[in-house]
């Protein structure tokens, strides 16, 4: 059984193809950049809009934990006036608050993750990887991108737009009814709306399109059971957005008639019920969490393989384990609604249907670790990223579990102990595998080799900042400190203060991360074909870094015989 | 070195196939969405999910065999923010007999100086309740117009289903609480 795909002599090596096919070149400026249909263009073109959401969401949560450094209301009155409200009117300050949060939630998910894993790295290395010339539907891909690009533009307009008591959507990132319908007068929570539509129709053409490409255009001999678990877990999110986004699709349809319309799907007054919003809502947005994570498995997978040296421990169960974790995804999604009022009938489900997750991701963390063993492990810094992602994953899945419990959950459900643990598998967990698949992939988008220095300070400096900035949230939710309000009790103060410094720690670890970029861009060394060495084996290895513009005009052949079989 | 040749045969699916098959997926979930709506009503009227009543017609009323046990109902009336009306329950608490009809009373009142039609929500606590608290007759089953100043007695006629006491889950509940809240009806 052959885990990665084929060795690189076996294959053609196309250091020559920009040369030899002049009129396949790249366009010029503005129809590369913003008429692209080249895979890795729009890929670069969504990692870069991926890190410039991910500078706007943490600077909104910066100043979200500037403001909880302390007990009492310190800067949002100032913020509220910045940002042309009111900042003497102290309703519309807390209102900025719930702005702020919505927005972090909104564009951390939405615009940050999902467009660098999927958008970014996906349309960078599926088609290469499986020996595509491109994707399918290459226009489609274009299309999807702006809409991406418009659904952020939309979110933006909407914090200046009257949202009820103040300016801006105020509701939460899960835009939960009646605050979303009633509660919220003013066209700010329509943009909001207009921007998720957008986002989601954009996801799901891009699923789409990689459903495509990976089902039919995979090279000669590329099987499904041969491609890279990067590409399966690909496909499985590919398949999770598409059965989970029509829902949200469905769910934020029905919140905008509700509005404007005069419907009452969620209204009791004309026989709706609010709870079905959080029902349609969570069979979303479980599903959407490991549509943020399984790319990340996937790049883990590539990265532990190559700085072991051998392909992944089970690699079938590991393709899996994905699917799996994608099925049983759709069946568990009222554990974030303990609180609503379910019999204990049906919190004994969907506990121990939780639980079971637990399996499938076990099976991840153990193969990562066997690929380890026994392996000749190299601690170049992808694999010190990658490292980070398994433990610090590991972390928020044991906190998972405890969560998952129904009677536990009634005490910790909506307090910082929630907001720990689902930092600790996303923006620790989601986010390292995204910085982990950064250093490994740089020097191949972009042809210049990065620090290794820097990239692993930075490591040392973000895994440091971020458990200073979310470990203490375990304490303050234990202690019941609750999600979502601006201000708490003194008895808070010095976890908050805590995790407040761990956030100023983290954010050196972004600075570091950007003089990195911009350093290795302008004066890095020129990256060979395969900088990691024999340990890289999948098809993006055996091409120039960076790739020709158009690559595998004559598709590589995958032959099994000749990799020695595994 | 392996190359494919120009003959090489295409893939046995087109590309648009393989699209229009997962667009069709895609609108499927979308279709499932809105199908949940009535789907979630109906699954918590068999099931009695939410507290969910159950609505009887008077045969099935007079087949149920009445026990000897009691129960205790709390009434619990309320009214939407907004809402000119009072509307309280005749008496606070009753106590039936499990399996036996009653008829409570509730009292409203119009305190605008126009027509308000309103519609109530209803359900019991415990929640587990539901499936057991059957209504023959209820205000609730229709809108209500009241007229400026009109004040009117709304019947409720229910039983406990005797299979309460049977059911581990809501053997031990010696009180069920049973509450309504008038909206403004609105044509939805």
């Amino acid at each position: 059984m052959m885990a990665t795909t084929a060795t690189p002599e076996t294959l053609p090596v196309h250091d020559d193809h920009a040369h030899a096919h002049d009129d396949h070149g790249a366009p010029p400026f503005f129809q590369r950049w913003f008429m692209s249909t080249n895979h890795k263009d729009i890929g670069t073109l969504y990692l870069i809009f991926a890190i410039m959401a991910g500078v706007i969401g943490g600077a909104v949560s910066g100043i979200m934990r500037a403001e909880l450094a302390a007990p009492g209301i310190q800067y949002l009155g100032w913020w509220t006036t910045f940002l042309g409200g009111d900042g003497a009117n102290f309703d519309e300050t807390l209102h900025l608050w719930n702005v702020l949060i919505s927005a972090h939630g909104l564009i951390m998910v939405f615009f940050m993750v999902m467009p660098a894993v999927i958008g970014g790295f996906g349309n960078w290395f599926v088609p290469i990887m499986i020996g595509a010339p491109d994707m399918a539907f290459p226009r489609m891909n274009n299309i999807s991108f702006w809409l991406t690009f418009f659904a952020f533009i939309s979110l933006m307009t909407s914090a200046f737009m009257p949202g009820g008591t103040g300016m801006g959507a105020g509701t939460g990132w899960t835009v939960y009814a009646p605050l979303s319908t009633y509660g919220s007068p003013g066209p700010a929570v329509d943009f909001a709306i207009f921007s998720l539509h957008l986002a989601g129709a954009a996801s799901i053409m891009g699923a789409i399109n990689f459903i495509t490409t990976i089902f039919n255009m995979r090279a000669p001999g590329m099987t499904l059971h041969k491609m890279p678990l990067f590409v399966w877990s690909v496909l499985v999110t590919a398949f999770l957005l598409l059965l989970a986004l029509p829902v949200l699709a469905a769910a934020i349809t029905m919140l905008l008639t509700d509005r404007n319309f005069g419907t009452t799907f969620f209204d009791p007054a004309g026989g709706g019920d609010p709870i079905l919003y959080q029902h349609l809502f969570w069979f979303f947005g479980h599903p959407e969490v490991y549509i943020m994570i399984l790319p990340g498995f996937g790049i883990i997978s590539q990265i532990v393989s190559t700085f072991s040296r051998k392909p992944v421990f089970g690699y079938l169960g590991m393709a899996y384990a994905m699917v799996a974790i994608g099925v049983v995804g759709f069946i568990v999604w009222a554990h974030h609604m303990y609180t609503v009022g379910l019999s204990v009938n049906e919190k004994m489900y969907f506990t121990a249907a939780t639980m079971v997750i637990a399996v499938p991701t076990g099976i991840k963390i153990f193969s990562w670790i066997a690929t380890m063993w026994g392996g000749s492990l190299e601690f170049k810094s992808p694999m010190w990223w990658a490292l980070g992602f398994i433990f610090l994953f590991t972390v928020g899945g044991v906190t998972g579990v405890v969560l998952a419990n129904g009677g536990i959950d009634d005490n910790l459900h909506d307090t910082y102990y929630v907001v720990a643990h689902f930092h600790y598998v996303l923006s620790l967990g989601a986010v390292t595998a995204l910085f982990a698949g950064w250093w490994y992939w740089f020097p191949k988008m972009f042809g210049k080799m990065h620090s290794e220095f820097l990239a692993k300070l930075q490591f040392v400096v973000f895994f440091i900042g971020v458990n200073t900035l979310f470990f203490p949230m375990h304490f303050l939710g234990m202690q019941g400190m609750p999600r979502r309000y601006p201000d708490y009790t003194p008895a808070f103060e010095l976890w908050n203060k805590v995790a407040t410094d761990g956030y100023m720690i983290m954010s050196v670890s972004i600075a570091i991360f950007f003089v990195n970029v911009f350093w290795s861009l302008a004066a890095g060394k020129k990256a060979a074909p395969n900088y990691w060495g024999e340990g890289a084996t999948t098809l993006e290895w055996t091409l120039t870094s960076p790739p020709p513009f158009h690559q595998f005009e004559t598709l590589p052949v995958i032959d099994d015989k000749a990799t020695g079989g595994h | 070195m392996n190359t494919l040749s120009e003959t090489a045969p295409q893939p046995a699916r087109s590309n648009g196939r393989v699209a229009l098959f997962a667009l069709s997926i895609a609108l499927g979930m979308l279709g499932l969405g809105y199908a949940s709506v009535p789907l979630y009503r109906i699954f918590c009227q068999v099931t009695g999910l939410n507290g969910t009543t159950q609505r009887v017609d008077a045969a099935q009323a007079n087949a149920v065999a009445v026990t000897d046990k009691q129960m205790s109902i709390r009434f619990d009336a309320n009214t939407a923010p907004g809402l000119a009306w009072d509307f309280k329950p005749e008496n606070p608490t009753e106590t039936v007999t499990i399996g036996a009809r009653d008829m409570a009373t509730f009292l409203a009142k119009n305190n605008s100086d126009k027509p308000i039609t309103g519609t109530a929500t209803f359900n019991v606590t415990p929640t587990q309740a539901g499936v057991y608290f059957s209504k023959v007759q209820c205000f609730c089953f229709t809108e209500q117009t009241l007229q400026p100043g009109e004040e009117v007695r709304m019947p409720v006629l229910f039983y406990v289903d005797p299979a309460i006491i049977d059911d581990p889950d809501t053997s031990d509940i010696e009180q069920i609480t049973l509450s309504y809240t008038f909206y403004e009806s609105k044509k939805g």
